[in-house]
């Protein structure tokens, strides 16, 4: 029988695989960028669990509105993206250290 | 025991969901790693369809795979990230990895026990045969929420207009007069030199 919590189970170590990609990524930005995504992803799962065991819509609509702001910040976060490239010439993650102390 | 075929496409969503998005974070090259971004939004979806939000899981795909990851791969494509595939420190910090999911997903996991939550009773999930989620989704999204709908909408021109002029390239070389240019007589511009 899949209960509600089966699919919190999933959506939990899909945030954890976003949170340990964000971790272990040492070179490149753009895997930054998916794995924030896979983060969102898995809060999405969660609260379209929760509507629908729950049996209201509300959580469908919230996963709407987050679904527009994670398209509006992934086509930001890009635009930076390419303008950091075109700047610095890599996006490898520890060379953006010019705030370093 | 049978299994039936909820439980099936529940097992082969959720695996594939978590097979691509550890992918996404082994694999070496980024256009393989989008790759896999968009085989688990793809799975997300079929988990979605299985929930009864059937609109939600087709704009998953249409919106999230067909618009965002087709944004990421062109910038993965544009970049032409060829010589930085080698993920040096991935080894060294590999523990602190592991301990982080396993500490992360242990305690989500212990916190959300089924005899916490107050669900409806299982013979009230399944929905008549004319059950239409857009229009659930509508009959909410236009009445009560209207104004976080224009918000979002706002929130999305903003964005636009964030994107172009982060790029923006003023070009000082050639400018368009497009009244000059339709203001020509074309008996003018040829002339034949025999």
């Amino acid at each position: 029988m899949i209960g509600l919590t089966s699919y919190l189970t999933v959506s939990a170590v899909l945030f954890a695989l976003g949170l340990a990609g964000i971790i272990l990524n040492r070179k490149n930005l753009i895997i930054l960028l998916m794995c924030v995504e896979l983060l969102l992803l898995s809060v999405n799962t969660n609260l379209v669990a929760f509507s629908h065991f729950f049996a209201k819509a509300e959580g469908q609509i919230f996963v709407f509105f987050i679904l527009t702001v994670a398209a509006a910040e992934a086509a930001i976060g890009l635009a930076i993206l390419m303008v950091l490239f075109r700047n610095k010439g890599t996006i490898d993650v520890a060379s953006f250290n010019s705030l370093k102390g | 025991m049978p299994i039936s075929f909820e439980q099936l496409f529940f097992w082969f969503f959720a695996a594939l969901l978590l097979f691509s998005a550890l992918m996404v974070i082994v694999l070496r090259n980024p256009v393989q790693s989008a790759l896999a971004l968009v085989m688990a939004f793809i799975a997300s979806s079929g988990l979605w369809m299985l929930l009864s939000a059937e609109f939600l899981s087709l704009i998953l795909i249409l919106v999230y795979v067909g618009a965002v990851m087709t944004l990421f791969l062109f910038v993965v494509m544009t970049l032409n990230l060829d010589k930085d595939i080698q993920k040096e420190g991935f080894v060294r910090y590999l523990p602190y990895g592991i301990v982080a999911l396993v500490f992360i997903a242990g305690l989500i996991i212990y916190a959300l026990k089924q005899q916490n939550f107050v669900t409806v009773p299982p013979d009230s999930l399944t929905h008549p045969a004319n059950y239409s989620n857009i229009k659930v989704l509508g009959e909410i999204l236009y009445t009560t929420y209207a104004y976080p709908f224009e918000l979002a909408g706002v929130l999305l021109l903003i964005a636009i207009v964030a994107a172009i002029s982060l790029d923006l390239r003023t070009s000082k070389g050639k400018k368009q007069q497009v009244s000059e240019q339709i203001a020509t007589d074309p008996k003018r511009q040829v002339r034949l030199v025999k």
